[in-house]
């Protein structure tokens, strides 16, 4: 078994590579532990900070237990409701990953759909798609973000908002990036159209969207999955930012972004570790999903090595 | 008198996660000044090695592990990074490959030459520009005074070498290191290539080092030869002698596989097999599948019914009861008409007649650009035509644009592609690749017949059936043509064309997979469209040859009259200007 899996990481590049890179190694276990802490949070947090009978507001504001006046039940410290921080950071994490996961989701399936169909087709189409990416790329990501957001507000019933609000910023998130994986499919697309097995099947009169599907889809995968890698801690980044600015999720259901918004009110009257912590995990996070992405994008580029 | 060249036990080594590689082993070689001297063997022999150690340019992580190599008795092994630059293009030089990569695009002819020129000597800008047009001159480039100042995207493939050739030449070195000098060329202009550096070679009295696959070439202008496989010399000695009469079986293998100009072969015979087998491989197999049962297949059951084999010899000129028709086949790309404009576009093919018979091969030549491969993509429906018709047993045949894709053509005709490394899906197993056409043309239901063919088909086109298991990224070049001819074969097909399916590969494997091409024509009767730029090869295969310039038949014969008495002008030039081994004797 030992033996097999020695052989197997001499065969296969990318996880020979990844044996022999620390950096690679050690960004995926943090991004491991703290994707396990986020989904495992109902069972490692110590209180559930969506239950309004689990924290009382005499809590408030205490600091990390390690510091004077702190309260060991809370390790690093309570906000201003009194919830238990690390739960808060746990159940936010979860969160954020949910919607930088959906997002980028999302934006992947629409993107690589238009960039290989784009890309296969060519001629008027693709010149018509492609103009729209172009558009949508001189915007901000968070300008279209806020804009769908905003409509989205606007549109749906008040009464709706809360529930409706993952879904509302996973579209805003996604549309806000989907031109990267239109635009490298597409190039990849264009690649893979003129080589010869593609040739073949068209030859056999195999249809159109199965030639896509079935044929160049799998050969143009190794790039998208680099953006896909590089894109979650923009999307993540993006959540984080949309609910700073209070466009986001619910302020009632904790997400890291909305716990730093809280947290920056407090900074000044020396509360620090409300905002502290929630943006130490997110940075964390983000470095460690950015070194994983450049790790994939050097172990597939053969330029590189 | 010392060698102007002296390499001794040269050892270059590679150091891999495989562990250390051994790229050349121990070579030896001497070249005296105004020789040429070959070194030829298949990929992988550690050739372009060879050549990039004694210029100084291995790439990292290769290294010299052991030997010398000496410059008219200068060690050059032990020389370092400076001295080795300021001795690079002083005193040896290199051509390369591919004229269109070697030369800088953004710079003038002359800005590159002069450049060259005054790094090496103290020479005023004036003197050096003197020195450049007296060089063009030499390499037989006209008006030289004049072209100076062009780019070089306003030459050609050809003339750009011969800039290539006087760049190496502009620091007068004493050894020139050619890798592959003409094989991005046509045979006419290789001819003219190999020309001038025998005479320069003569006239200049410089060493040159010609690296190269192609045995023609060789036995052109080499005066000594070295036969190279695996980073190992297996022969070594005067052209004549080591190509006529070779001694070591390796050599006789590959002479023998060298397709022949002057003759037919109705099988290449005597060759080795370069591809090692694991172990084991053979033991895998798949209860009742065998070759027979894929012979079986093709040829029975079918509702098309199947014809005789053709004998050799039964060709004819005869267009009536042709399988293939085509009438004044016309191919324009890049037309265009709008409100504004039109765009007369280029004309790929122009007029052309041919016809195939049932069991017939017909060879298509030409040189690059003659349209060739239009013609099959036009065959096939990738290329829309612009005028003239196609028949296909007898009922007219659509163009890409009309040809529905349920037509019964997509099954009856099949190709095999130039380049094996891009005709196959890396990201499928090959069983997944060849079970495709079966289930797509319905000739067999999903399960375990449809292993049981694969696997017989594999065996049918010499693989093991364990094959079918793996990726096409496991195998060789051959191994994966082999695989390709198989996935055609899978259609069951009528009709075959081939599009310079061996270009590609090595001469060893060459011969391997023109025998298994000659062996499924003569059972299954099938009818080949042989495509090529290599007569020799067309020799071996065709029945008729149609030869092809720019876009239009110069000249359509019986294979064995276009050979020995060839009407056109330019097809007599073709056949002239491609290498011939006949200075070499009879072959066993």
């Amino acid at each position: 078994m030992i033996a097999r899996f020695r052989r197997y990481a001499i065969e296969n590049e990318l996880l020979h590579l990844f044996l022999h890179n620390r950096v690679a190694q050690l960004a995926a276990f943090i991004a491991l532990v703290m994707i396990g802490g986020a989904v495992l949070a109902s069972f490692v947090a110590p209180t559930d900070p969506y239950d309004l009978a689990s924290y009382d507001l005499l809590d408030s504001l205490l600091p990390p237990s390690w510091v004077e006046g702190g309260d060991p039940r809370f390790f690093i410290g309570t906000d201003d409701q009194g919830r238990d921080l690390l739960s808060a950071i746990l159940y936010g994490t979860r969160l954020s990953l949910t919607v930088g996961l959906l997002s980028i989701s999302f934006a992947c399936v629409l993107g690589v759909s238009v960039g290989l169909t784009a890309g296969y087709l060519g001629g008027r189409f693709d010149a018509f798609v492609m103009r729209i990416a172009d558009v949508q790329l001189s915007l901000p990501a968070i300008l279209t973000a806020l804009l769908i957001d905003g409509i989205a507000r606007g549109i749906l019933p008040q009464q709706s908002h809360d529930d409706l609000m993952i879904v509302v910023l996973t579209i805003a998130i996604g549309l806000s990036l989907w031109v990267n994986f239109a635009r490298t499919a597409r190039a990849s697309t264009f690649v893979e159209k003129n080589k010869e097995y593609v040739q073949a099947t068209e030859i056999m009169g195999m249809h159109p969207v199965r030639i896509m599907l079935v044929q160049i889809l799998p050969n143009i995968l190794g790039p998208i999955m680099v953006i896909l890698t590089v894109d979650l801690a923009v999307a993540i980044l993006l959540e984080a930012t949309l609910s700073f600015l209070g466009v986001g999720v619910p302020p009632n259901q904790p997400s890291l972004g909305t716990l730093i918004r809280i947290g920056t009110e407090y900074l000044f009257s020396g509360e620090w570790w409300i905002v502290a912590f929630p943006s130490l995990t997110l940075i964390v996070l983000i470095v460690s999903v950015n070194i994983l992405g450049d790790f994939l994008r050097d172990a597939l580029n053969p330029k590189l090595r | 008198m010392t060698a102007l060249l002296e390499v001794r036990d040269l050892t270059v080594s590679i150091p891999s996660r495989f562990g250390e590689f051994t790229a050349v082993n121990q070579v030896s070689l001497e070249i005296d000044a105004g020789e040429i001297h070959g070194v030829v063997g298949e990929s992988g022999a550690g050739k372009s090695t060879v050549g990039s150690a004694i210029i100084g340019l291995l790439e990292s992580p290769a290294r010299i592990s052991k030997g010398s190599i000496r410059l008219q008795g200068d060690e050059l092994t032990s020389l370092d990074e400076t001295d080795y630059h300021r001795l690079r293009g002083d005193r040896i030089s290199m051509i390369f490959q591919d004229p269109q990569t070697s030369l800088n695009p953004l710079l003038s002819i002359a800005d590159q030459l002069i450049e060259t020129i005054r790094q090496h000597r103290k020479l005023s800008e004036e003197d050096a520009r003197r020195q450049a047009i007296e060089l063009l001159a030499e390499t037989g480039i006209d008006s030289a005074e004049q072209r100076m100042n062009d780019y070089p995207h306003q030459f050609s493939g050809g003339m750009r070498q011969r800039v290539v050739i006087a760049l190496a030449l502009c620091t007068d070195p004493e050894l020139i290191i050619a890798d592959e000098p003409t094989t991005a060329l046509d045979v006419s202009v290789q001819k003219q290539i190999l020309g001038l550096i025998r005479d320069l070679a003569a006239q200049r009295k410089v060493g040159f080092l010609l690296i190269t696959h192609d045995i023609g070439v060789i036995a052109e202008i080499t005066d000594r030869v070295t036969v190279l496989q695996h980073g190992k010399v297996v022969e070594t000695g005067p052209t004549a002698a080591v190509l006529g009469s070779p001694q070591e079986p390796y050599t006789q293998a590959l002479m023998a596989a060298v397709p022949r100009l002057d003759r037919r072969l109705s099988r290449f015979r005597n060759i080795v097999s370069v591809e090692t087998r694991m172990e084991g491989e053979n033991l895998w197999k798949i209860e009742g599948a065998s070759a027979s049962h894929a012979s079986n297949w093709l040829l029975g059951g079918d509702k098309v019914a199947r014809h005789a084999p053709v004998a050799v010899g039964r060709a004819t000129e005869r267009a009536d009861n042709a399988l293939l028709r085509v009438d004044d086949l016309d191919v324009t790309f890049g037309a265009r008409r709008s409100w504004f404009s039109r765009t007369p576009g280029l004309k790929a093919l122009s007029g052309v007649s041919l016809h195939l018979h049932r069991g017939e091969v017909l060879g298509v030549v030409g040189e690059s650009g003659s349209g060739k491969s239009t013609l099959a993509k036009a065959i096939v429906g990738l290329a829309p035509t612009s005028g003239g018709s196609m028949q296909f047993n007898g009922s007219p045949l659509p163009d890409g644009r009309h040809r529905p894709r349920s037509h019964l053509v997509r099954r009856q005709i099949q190709m095999v592609f130039q380049d094996p490394y891009s005709s196959l899906n890396n990201r499928r197993t090959v069983e997944a690749i060849l079970t495709e056409p079966l289930l797509f043309y319905k000739l067999a239901s999903k399960g375990a017949d449809t292993r049981r063919l694969v696997a017989s088909v594999l065996e049918l086109v010499e693989m093991p059936q364990r094959a079918m298991l793996k990726y096409p990224h496991q195998f060789s070049g051959g191994q994966r043509q082999r695989i390709a001819v198989a996935r055609a074969l899978m259609a069951r097909p009528d009709f075959l064309i081939c599009d310079e399916p061996t270009s590609a590969l090595d001469v060893s494997i060459q011969a391997q997979i023109l025998n298994l091409l000659k062996d499924l024509q003569s059972n299954f009767g099938l009818t080949i469209l042989f495509i090529s730029h290599n007569l020799a090869v067309v020799r071996q295969m065709a029945d008729r040859v149609v030869v092809l310039r720019r876009g239009q038949v110069v000249e359509s014969a019986v294979s064995e009259t276009f050979f020995n008495a060839p009407q056109a002008d330019y097809s007599q030039q073709l056949l002239r200007e491609t290498p011939s081994l006949s200075l070499l004797g009879t072959p066993v």
